[in-house]
């Protein structure tokens, strides 16, 4: 069947929409969405922004938060996905302008031929613009290049009081530091300028360093940091306090490495079930891991896609937590405490329900780019927990204390389950982010942590 | 519990292989299975000429189609539902696109259908943008094609035409029309030289049917423009189904007795 009308003609039907389930990346917790708005073109969003009751939008991107903060259980959602359109790009000085549906995986393989990369990638591609904004994602290059929202120049924010408000240095400075890590609460962002980066070309030389202690890993980083664009390791959370890892480190490279084909990569079709993921199976595949690199140590060049984003060649991964979905934990602890980090790693390692994507990141001293930013001076480590109800929810509980007690946070793009005590400790100015807010926007996430309606 | 299909994760950095069409008019550029169809000959280096309602909207296409690789993008804009405009569009297309070498007619409406059974006035409309007004402008065009003896018209039908079914036969019934009168149009022109594509989509994820049930489980868009980029590029076939099961589908359905078929609701 064809596009939509080429005339005035069309007419949207007044059938109530069944109750649509859309479902973060943790597939934790289960919501529905009374409905779900699905502009083409950004010239609808005034009228979607009108129409709306108040508290009832938010925008959706590529739902690869892995917690609440991009869904709004019972009210609707704004999918921003077809909103991706390119509106400029100037080679002299690589500056991007495009819709916020547009994904970092069509920006690389637009712009990455002619030798531009991103600026700030975190471990996937398959993350929109607008979400890559909402949450001030960071990546391995942290320690020098701060986060995405850092590279953002310019944005055009409609809001549904104000219409389409542009946000720079100079205009409106407030609602751009607001809505960069703003977590789409303060508007839907139409489009964004982010400035690219120069690349000899899609190859990484790459080293990898085993380690066996948070001492040799803190040496590894602080060495590395000012000689690698991206640092990052690999942990064994079942090692206890003093974890083997893999510490990663890289920089961009005119050399060409191996011929690299397109792989043909898996892709899970149906969740697997509960029982497959168990501590004496993933400490077998931590412990191959761990191995393997271990074994082949040492230096290589490899292309991006293996370095930065290993686990989007198993699409849909998260279907290997089972049904039940999987929780992430993604907090930050100062560098000044790093007994609380080590009893933070023993109590993983006593529980025995970590797995086996663990991260761990030296984080740089960038200024925060936007008001409720995550990423701050400190060690920052990621783990994902298989959804077993109430014991889950009892360790990250306890997990919650030492960070708390540490003067860390936690990040909210990984959270479905923050007590508005540790949110406040997080982000202790959090009140001065609600003037932006724009009142026909909330979610999920930001009614639990606020305790607002 | 995995299954192997081709990996969408790693960039397209080889070259593309060269295609024998190169100039493209696309009539209702901003339909949602236009769109990606553009992009991918836009990534293939066409040049292409866009007609559809919105100037802002052309000027976004624009710009996105050009960064992504095509060679040219022109654009015009004009309403297309109304015929006396026609004459217009072919006119622009012939004097600053001369040597174009194929037509993509991608416009339609989609009316619930209950509301052009109690309105006479949203029938009309139904027939008249899917049918009436797309034999008119495909009449402009084949002509041009006719006399050069060269080129490509492909029009979007609908499995809707191949049979009518109570919940959509207004639809469906213009879509058949359309389909018959390309099948016409094709016997005509094929000692010219002229190709004329029927390209009948199953349901597809675009704007138009997102109001439907199920639409969530629809034809990906992506693929269907592939399916239509290589009918485009290729000698066949005449007529397109995509995905592709629904040639198999709607023969199917073609033979269901009609003393049956009557009684079924869908």
């Amino acid at each position: 069947m064809p596009g939509q009308s080429a005339a005035t003609l069309r007419k949207q039907p007044a059938t109530p929409q069944p109750a649509e389930r859309i479902l973060s990346w943790g597939r934790y917790p289960k919501t529905a969405h009374h409905h779900v708005h699905r502009p083409a073109w950004s010239d609808q969003l005034p009228e979607i922004l009108k129409a709306a009751a108040p508290g009832f939008l938010l925008p959706y991107g590529l739902g690869r938060s892995y917690g609440d903060s991009c869904l709004n259980a019972g009210r609707e959602l704004i999918d921003c996905r077809r909103l991706n359109r390119i509106l400029g790009f100037d080679e002299s000085n690589g500056m991007l302008r495009c819709e916020s549906g547009v994904s970092l995986s069509d920006i690389l393989e637009v712009f990455l031929p002619k030798g531009w990369f991103l600026p700030v990638t975190p471990g996937t591609r398959f993350v929109t613009v607008g979400g890559a904004i909402a949450n001030d994602v960071h990546g391995k290059n942290h320690h020098c290049a701060g986060t995405f929202g850092a590279h953002v120049r310019e944005i055009g924010l409609h809001r549904s009081k104000d219409g389409l408000v542009i946000c720079n240095s100079e205009e409106n400075p407030d609602m751009l530091r607001a809505t960069i890590g703003g977590l789409g609460l303060t508007g839907v962002i139409g489009w964004a300028d982010v400035q690219l980066k120069r690349v000899a070309g899609p190859w990484i030389d790459a080293e990898s360093i085993p380690f066996q202690s948070l001492n040799t890993f803190l040496d590894l980083s602080r060495e590395s940091d000012g000689r690698f664009e991206y640092t990052v390791a690999w942990l064994d959370c079942f090692a206890g306090k003093n974890p083997r890892g893999i510490f990663f480190r890289g920089n961009h490279t005119a050399n060409q490495g191996e011929e690299f084909h397109p792989k043909h990569g898996p892709k899970l079709t149906f969740a697997l079930p509960a029982w497959m993921l168990n501590r004496y199976s993933v400490k077998a595949f931590n412990t191959a891991y761990y191995g393997i690199h271990a074994v082949k140590k040492g230096a290589a060049v490899v292309s991006y896609d293996s370095f930065f984003y290993p686990l989007d060649s198993i699409r849909q991964w998260n279907l290997l937590y089972g049904k039940q979905g999987f929780l992430q934990y993604q907090c930050v602890i100062p560098e000044t405490n790093v007994e609380a980090f080590e009893e933070l790693l023993a109590r993983i390692a006593r529980s025995g329900m970590g797995s086996f994507l663990g991260v761990l990141k030296q984080f740089g001293s960038a200024p925060p780019a936007g008001m409720l930013s995550f990423p701050r001076p400190g060690l920052t480590i990621a783990l994902d927990f298989a959804m077993r109800g109430e014991r889950t929810l009892q360790l990250m509980q306890s997990l919650d204390e030492i960070v708390q007690q540490s003067g860390g946070a936690l990040y909210p793009a990984k959270d479905a389950r923050m007590s508005p005590a540790l949110f406040e400790a997080s982000f202790p100015r959090w009140r001065g982010f609600v003037p932006y807010i724009d009142p026909k926007m909330s979610s999920s996430f930001w009614r639990r942590v606020t305790g607002t309606q | 519990m995995m299954t192997v299909t081709e990996d969408l994760t790693t960039p397209r950095l080889a070259a593309t292989p060269a295609t024998a069409m190169k100039k493209i008019i696309i009539i209702g550029a901003t339909s949602g299975i236009a769109l990606e169809v553009q992009r991918q000959l836009a990534h293939q280096g066409c040049e292409l000429l866009l007609i559809a309602r919105s100037p802002q909207r052309l000027a976004d296409l624009q710009s996105d189609l050009l960064v992504r690789g095509a060679q040219q993008v022109l654009t015009y804009s004009a309403d297309l539902a109304s015929i006396q405009e026609h004459a217009a569009i072919f006119e622009f297309a012939r004097r600053t696109f001369p040597d174009f070498d194929t037509v993509l007619i991608a416009y339609g409406s989609m009316h619930n259908q209950k509301d052009s059974e109690t309105s006479v006035d949203v029938l009309l409309e139904e027939l008249r943008v899917n049918f009436v007004s797309a034999t008119a402008i495909l009449t402009l065009f084949a002509a041009d094609l006719e006399r050069r003896r060269t080129g490509c018209l492909a029009a979007i039908t609908s499995v809707a035409g191949d049979r009518g079914r109570r919940s959509n036969y207004v639809y469906g019934s213009a879509k058949g029309a359309l389909s018959l009168f390309l099948q016409g149009l094709r016997s005509r022109l094929h000692p010219a030289g002229v190709r004329v594509i029927t390209i009948k989509p199953g349901p597809v994820q675009t704007p138009m049917t997102d109001h439907l049930p199920n639409a969530a489980r629809f034809a990906d868009p992506e693929q269907v423009a592939r399916d239509i980029v290589r009918a485009l590029e290729r000698r066949s076939p005449d007529v397109l189904y995509t995905p592709k099961i629904w040639r198999y589908v709607m023969s199917a359905v073609r033979h269901i007795p009609e003393t049956v078929f009557k009684r079924l609701s869908f």
